[in-house]
């Protein structure tokens, strides 16, 4: 506990105003961060991701979905990305994509909402409770812009006990309205005895808006995005007269977000995007190589934009999803849910080009035909706590977990 | 009971059970008591709804889901005319909503839609999700079984979730699982082997995209022997659904997800749900367990009136009808002053016809954010410039907070409330876009 509390203090100790000139990217102690989430809702399938091809295993449990040899993207011990992830091939040949293999946890939940709320809270048990990286928020202490959310709504990965991170749909704040109308909303916001419950919860998030948009405002160097519609790389959202909202609706556009943020010198340690739609039953060969391809254009174009950025060398990237999927194929074109899964970790200084964690085998399978595990995602996050956000991960995951050399 | 008591728990009915209502009908409604208003909206489950026919369905295109041989351009043709027909069916299920003269029906349509949540995204004809809009309004007030046997047999919920790739040689476990975690009985009541189970009984259920119905296939039907919770036999999914909701742990579920989207939310063993059990009964009875939501004492508290959040369909349809906002059939018409209610509750982040995933929307804090904060304030002083603002302005200043809260159907203003909408009370339009924008209308 006085490790945590110490870590704590001197982290609440730096207001993030104060430190415009030094991004927290590069921040005092920390070689690391800020780190950079991806959230891949639906259960992304890691067979078809990261592929066994020298398994004779695995085409014979997808004679219709596996790729050949012939077609996947070589990485070594006898894997290949997905044709469709040449952008993270490279990054693997630099030396800057890390993959952490056969992910899961003890009894793995095949429901989706189970296990992502399993992931999100790393309470392996049920899942309930606070987001892990909402009480790395409670810890750090100091305001929801410690970890910012790009889209409309906040996942409970970044809901703490007492904090919860801003959510933002573009890269800078921007209302409405002459000066006494905002003053009279600002007023509105005030948290007072006559407000309780969801009244009162209602207001602090109106409240964590205008501090939100004042640390914005406050940065040297302006977003890029610069305010209205459209108007920069990223595209700040705002509703027009017709009622449209212009502001990111895919990962690469949120991403641009992050990446504004960043060279501009936000003070976020944490920022989340997410990827929908993995949850291929049926159909999937098209499907998935499409998400893929999503998801290759907008880490490829995010670490592209970001290189020479003050911050950018310290920058790390973790894709997680909440299961992979089964090994063997179902008739109908795709997969059913399943458990491990490869992740990715991507930055000029995570130790790239290496897996970590052993591939799980295709032939000794759980009863349901799935893979076993054989790295707890809460080492993988523990890993991250310790060594890119600098905090006791022990606090936070509620026991000590062995941690991997990625970073 | 005194007059205001009455008028209250009528206006919080009203919330809750519709879209909310201005304060002269609400009148209205007072000499005849609170149970009178229940009745009322409940007859409007079955009744005509003149109002809400009278929305012209959109034309559907003629066109079908392309095919694995069609090429790049028929499919790029007829994906962009996929999308403008569901833009338009958008439309006008949120034109329906605010013209409806039975709220409630429409309200539980939304409560369905919520909970056998498709996505037009993976479906993508639009006829298809428009069948399913009307049979949660035609079949959402009646037996729960009915409707959940209709609904596995529903094109847009078996493309969704697909039933109709489900095949005898490896049978598709999507809907399978969803059926029982998420549509009757809730996670923790089955196992692994009863999903297989389930899977298997609905191999062979199939759909024509061409007929507009389903179909069987015993081909590809899984005719073997069966256990399913503890049952052995031959069952089809038919047979499945019906054992899961004589389940007790599947009436629990179901009104545990009723009250909690009507009241406030609750688990599945609050003692809220003991008392509903009756009128939920052996008949799956949906509009009896309404009456008896309604009707509960818990119901008219304190703890209901601060107890949801308003989801951004509800808000927005809530603000349409109560500032006689005009609304367009297209968001291209938004440049003539008819606002586009669908893209403005997308812009919340609840996009009608397109869930997030199957598990639907989540509730209160779920709509809590920095960014949902900020574009509710953006909204707020767009439907202001929209709104018919005759009521406020005709009243002078010092009244007008208190004709606002009366024409969004509010008993009044919290204090803080209060005195941040006083200083914007001789700007009318500014004045409601803070009302809009405020935590005791967003809440309410």
């Amino acid at each position: 506990m006085g490790a945590a509390a110490a870590t704590a203090g001197a982290l609440a100790a730096i207001r993030p105003w104060e430190q415009r000139a030094k991004p927290a990217s590069v921040s005092s102690s920390g070689t690391f961060g800020p780190l950079v989430l991806i959230t891949l809702y639906g259960g992304n399938d890691g067979l078809n991701t990261v592929i066994p091809y020298n398994d004779p295993a695995y085409l014979s449990l997808r004679p219709n979905l596996g790729y050949q040899a012939s077609e996947a993207l070589p990485l070594a011990e006898g894997l290949a990305l997905n044709p469709k992830l040449p952008g993270l091939q490279s990054l693997w040949k630099r030396g800057h994509l890390a993959i952490v293999r056969g992910v899961s946890y003890p009894n793995p939940n095949l429901s989706h909402f189970a296990s992502m709320a399993i992931w999100q809270t790393a309470n392996v048990i049920d899942g309930t409770g606070s987001g892990w990286l909402g009480r790395w928020l409670d810890e750090v202490g100091d305001g929801p812009e410690r970890a910012i959310s790009v889209g409309a709504t906040l996942p409970p990965i970044l809901r703490g006990d007492k904090e919860t991170a801003a959510a933002i749909i573009g890269p800078t704040v921007t209302l409405s309205g002459d000066s006494a109308f905002q003053e009279a909303y600002a007023a509105m916001q005030t948290a007072s005895p006559d407000r309780v419950g969801l009244v009162a919860d209602v207001a602090s998030s109106g409240r964590d808006l205008l501090a939100l948009r004042q640390r914005l405002t406050d940065l040297q160097a302006p977003p890029k995005g610069g305010g209205r519609a459209g108007a920069g790389t990223a595209g700040a959202a705002t509703v027009s007269d017709g009622g449209g909202v212009v502001g990111p609706n895919d990962v690469r556009s949120a991403l641009a977000v992050v990446s504004d943020l960043i060279t501009a010198g936000a003070a976020a340690q944490v920022y989340q995007v997410s990827l929908a739609s993995f949850d291929t039953h049926a159909d999937e060969k098209a499907n998935h190589e499409r998400l893929l391809g999503e998801l290759d254009t907008a880490v490829t174009a995010f670490f592209k934009g970001l290189a020479g950025s003050p911050g950018a060398d310290s920058v790390v990237l973790m894709t997680y999803s909440e299961f992979g999927r089964r090994p063997g194929e179902n008739a109908s074109g795709g997969t059913d849910h399943g458990t491990a899964a490869p992740l990715f970790v991507v930055g000029p200084q995570v130790r790239g080009g290496r897996f970590y964690g052993e591939e799980p085998s295709l032939t000794r399978l759980d009863t349901n035909g799935n893979l076993l595990s054989n790295i707890d995602f809460r080492q993988v996050y523990a890993t991250v706590l310790e060594k890119v956000l600098r905090t006791d991960s022990r606090a936070i995951l509620g026991s000590r977990f062995q941690t991997l050399d990625f970073v | 009971m005194s007059v205001d008591i009455v008028r209250s728990d009528i206006a919080l009915l009203y919330r809750r059970a519709g879209f909310g209502l201005k304060g002269a009908e609400l009148d209205t409604l007072v000499p005849a008591g609170y149970e009178a208003a229940v009745e009322s909206l409940l007859a409007g489950l079955t009744g005509p709804d003149p109002a809400g026919d009278a929305e012209v369905v959109p034309a559907f295109p003629a066109i079908q889901v392309p095919g694995a041989t069609a090429s790049a351009s028929e499919r790029r043709a007829a994906n962009a005319e996929l999308r403008s027909g569901v833009t338009a069916l958008q439309e006008w299920w949120m034109r329906r909503m605010v013209a409806t003269s039975t709220p409630l029906r429409e309200k539980l349509t939304l409560f369905w839609h919520g909970h056998f949540a498709t996505g037009a995204s993976k479906v993508r004809d639009p006829e298809l999700m428009y069948l399913q809009n009307q049979l949660f309004r035609t079949q959402g007030a009646g037996s729960f079984e009915a409707l959940t046997q209709a609904v596995a047999k529903d094109g847009a919920m078996m493309f969704w979730l697909d039933t109709e790739t489900d095949k005898k040689a490896h049978p598709n476990e999507n809907f399978a699982r969803e059926l029982m975690e998420l549509f009757t009985i809730g996670i923790g009541h089955y196992t692994q082997d009863d999903v297989v189970s389930s899977a298997r009984s609905f191999t062979g259920w199939s759909y024509s995209r061409r007929a507009y119905r389903y179909i069987f296939e015993p081909s590809q039907h899984d005719y073997g022997a069966k256990t399913f919770l503890g049952q052995t036999g031959d069952f089809d999914g038919t047979g499945v659904i019906s054992i899961l909701v004589n389940k007790p742990d599947s009436a629990r579920f179901v009104l545990a997800k009723l009250w909690s989207h009507f009241a406030y939310p609750v688990t599945t063993d609050d003692p809220v749900i003991d008392d509903l059990m009756g009128a939920y009964g052996s008949g799956f009875d949906v509009t009896g367990s309404l009456r008896a939501i309604f009707l509960h004492p818990n119901f008219r508290s304190a703890k209901t009136r601060s107890g949801l959040v308003k989801q951004p369909i509800e808000y927005v349809t809530g603000v349409a009808r109560a500032l006689g906002v005009k609304a367009g059939s297209s968001p291209s018409e938004s440049g003539s002053g008819l606002a586009s209610l669908a893209r403005l509750a997308t812009a919340l982040g609840q996009e009608p016809f397109n869930p997030p995933n199957v598990g639907g929307w989540g509730q209160n804090s779920y709509w809590l954010d920095t960014a949902t904060a900020e574009v509710r304030l953006e909204l707020a002083l767009v439907f202001a410039r929209w709104a018919d603002l005759s009521a406020i302005e005709s009243v002078p200043p010092s009244q007008r907070p208190a004709a606002v809260a009366d024409l969004l159907g509010l008993d009044g203003w919290g204090p803080t409330t209060a005195s941040a909408l006083e200083t914007q009370a001789h700007r009318p339009r500014q004045l409601v876009a803070l009302a809009l924008a405020s935590p005791d209308y967003v809440v309410a």
